[in-house]
């Protein structure tokens, strides 16, 4: 039924103009985030310059300058203009600290935070499914009454307190590093050795993400099962005799899948936003350290790159995750 | 009913810690400010009621930290130092203290000497408080322009529902950094407080504001609401009393979601130093102010914030799937 209506013209023209309005939406957002970026920026008192004023081994004349140099001196869209080639041509503005272009410095951070997040969302994921479906089967027994109460326990935990909590329990057994990403000297060691170097650091800090993404995913899945559970077609199935792991296979998964796609979309976003306060506490050279570094410092290219970077990893999570709505069930395009 | 009961009393407790929290002038014996630097990082004063001879007292004493630990007697609704319950009204009363000098350091002193009970009561004063604003700003935002959109309809609908899409996917925390990059990073406390609180109030009303519009576009077709604008009634009448009113659990189980995720967004701030500094406390600054190069040398009591923020966070996750329970059973239709 569903693909005799996928072939239909009107259908094809539907999901087109979907999918169009849906990119233009997130580009638009982008240009969003870019314009609110340089106007919080334009309203702000102060520029990386201030520091310098300070001291009297800088003439005024070299402040000058320096100004003139940065681009400081000149009006709003004059600097969003500059800023815009800059993104076109690859570089994204230069950071006044380090003095090279922004791209590649943010970059290297952006993959750190994409490493730490991904697997956080893989380790939450793959114990969130199993799990969820697991308590949906068994709600009313006592494990299923302990999952809640373990669930509300972990919730209870922010971020952030977890990850003191895990680095003064690391700190004690002494069987994790207690930051950063790499061991001192991992440069010499084999692509086997690095790459167990790695892990051995990200243990800790995926801990602290995937615990509680896992106590709100598992409650997801567990809704979504159940739903599923109480419908007509299960019932159907139970009938005909399909029990145990088949029914759930083949019968409940699939229609619980979508409000499940949807969440997983916004978890991406909110995992960025956990991650930040665990890189800043567990020294994860990502883009929350870097980011914070930069505001400190006054470094604008940097922070609206990190900002930007921030905001195409939101945005493109939402963008997949409609898609793989759509391969699910293409009605969606079609409202 | 039992579960109604379990409703109530998480809300009765929520709403104590919040009443504590805005009387903290009150509840703390001296100023979060007022240093003793003659008994900096001092332990949690004891409490006895048995004093020197053996007698028992109904009243604790407190071994005194100053003037080499005399036993003195607790007072209750004593004169102290003054403050000010949410820039209302002024006083000097406190609900316990001792005869000066002596001090009473319930959970002992930070390494200026300031009382850390004080700093704890007024540090969640600091951060309750910026959750309830920053959560009823954003709410009050989505509520009005939720109903513009559901109850008008056509280009309002359309504008607000495209810009909400766009603010949907800012990655929020990261937006209230670039805010607070360009703001000056020596504001004052207070400045700082209300910066905050207005940017959260700024960078949460999109997700609320969808989920009234839904409502309210449901709500406004129905029966009871045609039969009152069809006996005369106006936009603001209609949307008050029968439109708005359908969205109040909606709102209220939202409520229970943005409170303490915009504590936790202050606490966080200050926690990294770009929200609410020294020397007004609030959670995240005290959290920050453990050592962290050994935090297993920090006293037991320098936690107290870790608990209050795991105890005040699961209340309202418990309050909120309750909550949610409350109206799935009344079959309020709870939207979320």
């Amino acid at each position: 039924m569903v693909f005799h209506r996928l072939l239909t013209v009107g259908f094809i023209q539907s999901s087109v103009s979907f999918w169009i309005g849906r990119i233009a939406q997130a580009l638009c957002a982008l240009f969003a985030v870019s314009i609110l970026a340089f106007l919080f920026l334009e309203l702000a008192p102060g520029d990386y310059l201030d520091r310098m004023r300070l001291s009297p081994q800088i003439s005024q004349e070299t402040l000058e300058a320096m100004r003139v140099q940065y681009g400081l001196d000149r009006p709003f869209v004059a600097r969003y203009w500059t800023w815009l080639g800059a993104v076109v041509t690859g570089t994204w503005g230069y950071s006044f600290a380090y003095g090279i272009a922004v791209a590649p410095l943010v970059w290297g951070r952006v993959m750190n935070t994409l490493v730490l997040g991904a697997s956080a969302l893989a380790v939450a994921w793959a114990l969130a499914l199993p799990v969820g479906v697991w308590w949906a089967t068994r709600r009313s027994t006592a494990a299923g009454f302990s999952m809640g109460f373990l669930t509300s326990v972990i919730l209870g935990f922010p971020e952030l307190i977890l990850a003191l909590i895990l680095l003064v329990l690391a700190e004690r057994s002494g069987a994790f590093p207690v930051g950063g990403m790499r061991s001192i000297g991992a440069e010499d060691l084999s692509a086997w050795g690095r790459a167990r170097d790695l892990l051995w650091h990200l243990v800790l800090p995926v801990t602290t993400l995937a615990l509680p993404a896992f106590a709100m995913l598992v409650r997801h899945v567990k809704a979504a099962v159940e739903d599923v559970m109480a419908e007509t077609f299960v019932l159907n199935a139970r009938a005909l005799g399909v029990t145990g792991r088949r029914l759930v296979l083949h019968h409940v998964l699939r229609p619980a899948a979508n409000p499940l796609i949807s969440i997983a979309g916004l978890s991406v976003a909110s995992l960025l936003s956990g991650s930040f306060i665990v890189e800043v506490v567990m020294g994860w050279p990502g883009l929350g350290p870097f980011l914070l570094e930069a505001i400190r410092a006054r470094d604008v290219h940097v922070v609206i790159g990190g900002v930007m970077c921030s905001a195409v990893l939101v945005i493109a999570g939402g963008l997949l995750t409609d898609l793989v709505l759509y391969l699910n069930d293409p009605r969606m395009a079609a409202r | 009913m039992r579960r109604d009961k379990k409703l109530t009393a998480l809300v009765l407790l929520l709403l104590f810690i919040h009443g504590v929290a805005i009387l903290a002038g009150f509840f703390s014996p001296y100023s979060y400010r007022e240093q003793n630097r003659e008994v900096p990082l001092a332990a949690p004063t004891e409490l006895r009621w048995v004093d020197g001879r053996g007698a028992w007292h109904l009243r604790p004493l407190v071994e005194s930290p100053i003037a080499g630990g005399a036993l003195v007697p607790l007072r209750f609704f004593v004169r102290g130092s003054s403050y000010s319950v949410l820039g209302l009204f002024g006083s000097d009363l406190h609900l316990f203290g001792v005869d000066e000098p002596h001090r009473v350091f319930l959970l002992g002193t930070d390494a200026l000497g300031r009382d850390y009970f004080s700093r704890l009561v007024v540090g969640a004063q600091v951060s309750l408080t910026a959750g309830l604003v920053a959560a009823g700003l954003a709410l009050t935002t989505a509520l009005s322009l939720g109903a513009l959109a559901g109850y008008f309809g056509g280009f309002i609908d359309s504008a607000i529902m495209r810009l909400v899409d766009v603010f949907l996917s800012l990655p929020w925390i990261y937006m209230l950094l670039a805010a607070r990059a360009f703001l000056p990073l020596d504001m004052a406390p207070g400045t700082a407080f209300f910066v905050i609180v207005v940017l959260l109030g700024l960078l949460g009303w999109p997700a609320p504001t969808r989920i009234v519009r839904g409502i309210v576009l449901s709500a406004r077709e129905r029966e009871y609401v045609e039969a009152s604008r069809g006996a005369g009634a106006g936009h603001l009448h209609l949307l008050r009393r029968h439109i708005l009113p359908q969205a109040y659990s909606a709102i209220a189980i939202q409520a229970t979601l943005l409170v303490p995720a915009y504590m936790l967004a202050e606490v966080t701030l200050s926690y990294v130093g770009l929200g609410v500094g020294e020397p007004l406390p609030s959670w995240g600054n005290m959290l920050a102010d453990l050592p962290r190069g050994s935090l297993l040398g920090a006293e037991p009591w320098t936690f107290a914030p870790v608990f209050l923020l795991v105890g005040v966070t699961w209340l309202y996750h418990s309050v909120l799937s309750s909550l949610g329970d409350h109206y799935s059973r009344r079959n309020l239709g709870a939207t979320t």
